[in-house]
């Protein structure tokens, strides 16, 4: 019998409990984000590579809110809606006038209005991070149960996260603009013989896509203490990672596919080696895209005549 | 004759380079059946997507109620009065069959008249009510159709357009969306059905069309086509 061991497993428990806590946070953040990323794939199969860019404006907006003084619970609203609002208009003029011209010409669209914002960012607020105002809500404490740490801000983030997609469940299955959403997704002709302005539809996609990116960009800047205008590049490719990795299209999974990677990458960085954090990402993508192509939770459907 | 309920006037309707419909004219009068016959790639879906709105035509008119709307957004046609149930069915299969029909009745809202229609559809296709609350795609080619059906009726349409009905489905369930169709018909709601299948469709129509590569070959009573030796050759079978 020995007590040395006996307290190792201790140990390892804590340090388990840990990671996997860091890992949901992560996760949650990921999740978020990968919302938009496979709503906006589900209703007009554009990969859109400018949806990190949503997190980011949602960061700075949270960040000049608090700055001037807004509370909270005032700033993260107006994040999500502000960036909800740039989604509206971006996909108005930018994605509507190609969105049938095909899917490369759709990529590079993508990929060029991400960098416009990047590069816009940095022009006008500067490419130094930027250290997040404290909020005057709450002040961020720490809670510690044995030699497990939780933080204030990793509830506000956890339990945020889970807020919002309860919400997001209720609009999309028990909602007439839910159902609209689903509609419209199956099949833009079929939808508007229904009387569904799918135009509206697409829109209104965007906006939540966005928001939900917003409001996870306002709760990293919180966690972090940091903003700056590039925030959006790695997490955005995380988040794109998550969505396929859950299946891409399918709204389960990208909240599957968020906590699946940032616990993976916890715990792999945990336990082993922290050199390869965002190497992790793509090695369960392309593991799990050997596995099972179409995600974890998507149906390898035969395409419709 | 007063005005007809749908007016077609010289209609050209293209894909690209492709002149998909040659001009063609078509009326069908309130309470009638129309039907338009023609077989695989005559552009008998083109016209009525052209009515619903999903494709532009090149040229030409289409006057519903006196009122040109093949310039009008699809979503705002059916808001004036025109439904469709698409070829290949195209009901929501992650929706469920009440769903579908909430979604036929997307722009409505009198909720006493959403429930009486719905009331009807049941009647008129009990499989629907049995399995109200399940996934539309788990229905079979000939169920899917009747929820197709009953879906656009959900919108309490003047006009119901319906696109080959009975594409892939079995003699006995053709028979009975067809007497279906009959019902509805009598209780008040003009149709435009589209058909190969033309002994059935010309059974029940009171008039039809005949397209042929984007042109109307013959029109008439239905009883006559029936009659119609050259009809009876392409598309009876005799
Ligand atoms: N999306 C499309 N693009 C190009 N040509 C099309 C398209 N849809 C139909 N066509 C062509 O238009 C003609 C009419 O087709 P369609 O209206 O579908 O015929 P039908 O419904 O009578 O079988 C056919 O020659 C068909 O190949
Ligand atoms: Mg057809």
């Amino acid at each position: 019998m020995s007590t040395g061991t006996e307290s190792d497993f201790v140990y390892f428990l804590y340090d388990l409990a840990t990671y996997l806590l860091n890992g949901i946070t992560q996760g949650s953040v990921y999740a978020l984000v990968a919302l938009g990323y496979t709503m906006v794939y589900g209703i007009i199969k554009l990969i859109n590579f400018a949806h990190g860019e949503f997190y980011m404006i949602g960061a700075f907006i949270g960040f000049f809110c608090i700055r001037s003084g807004m509370p909270l619970w005032m700033a993260f609203p107006c994040a999500m809606i502000g960036s909800g609002m740039v989604a509206v208009i971006i996909e108005r003029i930018v994605y509507r006038p190609i969105r049938y011209a095909g899917r490369i010409p759709a990529l590079i669209t993508a990929l060029g209005t991400s960098l416009f914002f990047q590069y816009f960012g940095q022009n006008t607020l500067g490419a130094d991070p930027k250290a997040f105002p404290k909020v005057t809500d709450f002040e961020n404490k720490t809670y510690q149960f044995g030699e497990l740490f939780v933080s204030t801000n990793q509830i506000v983030i956890i339990s945020t996260t889970f807020i919002l997609m309860v919400f997001l469940y209720w609009l999309v299955n028990h909602t007439r603009t839910g159902k609209a959403m689903r509609a419209t997704s199956f099949d833009k002709n079929a939808a508007e013989l229904m009387g569904i302005d799918t135009n509206k539809i697409i829109s209104f996609t965007f906006f939540v896509g966005a928001s939900l990116a917003g409001a996870a960009g306002v709760l990293v800047g919180m966690y972090y203490n940091t903003v700056e205008p590039m925030m959006g590049l790695i997490p955005g490719l995380k988040a794109f990672v998550a969505a396929v990795l859950g299946g891409i299209g399918i709204i389960p999974g990208a909240v599957l596919g968020g906590l699946v990677l940032g616990i993976a990458e916890n715990l792999v960085v945990g336990f082993w080696v922290s050199t390869y954090r965002d190497a992790i990402a793509f090695g369960i993508l392309i593991l799990i895209l050997l596995l099972k192509p179409a995600g974890l939770l998507g149906k390898n459907r035969k395409e419709k005549v | 004759m007063s005005d007809p309920l749908l007016q077609i006037k010289d209609l050209h309707v293209h894909y690209g380079a492709i002149h998909a419909i040659h001009g063609i004219n078509l009326n069908v009068q309130e309470g009638e059946i129309v039907t338009i016959l023609g077989s695989n790639g005559a552009g008998k879906t083109t016209t009525l997507h052209t009515i619903s709105g999903l494709l532009k035509p090149s040229s030409g008119e289409i006057l519903f109620d006196g009122k040109p709307i093949h310039k009008m957004e699809a979503n705002k046609i059916v808001a004036e009065g025109v439904a469709q149930s698409p070829e290949g069915r195209m009901v929501f299969p992650d929706l469920t069959i009440s769903e579908n029909l909430d979604m036929g009745a997307f722009l409505r809202r009198d909720k006493e008249g959403i429930e009486k229609d719905r009331e009807y559809m049941c009647q008129l296709f009990p499989k629907l009510k049995e399995r109200a609350k399940q996934l539309a795609g788990t229905l079979s080619g000939g169920e899917q159709q009747m929820l197709a059906i009953a879906r656009a009726y959900m919108a309490n349409p003047k006009l119901l357009l319906l696109d080959e009905p009975s594409l892939g489905i079995a003699p006995i369930l053709v028979q009975a969306i067809f007497d279906a169709v009959v019902e509805i018909n009598k209780k008040g709601t003009t149709i435009l059905l589209v058909e190969q299948n033309a002994f059935a469709a010309l059974k029940i129509a009171h008039r039809a069309y005949v397209l042929t590569t984007g042109e109307i070959g013959m029109e008439g009573p239905a009883k006559e086509l029936l009659e119609n030796e050259e009809i009876q050759k392409a598309y009876l079978g005799h």
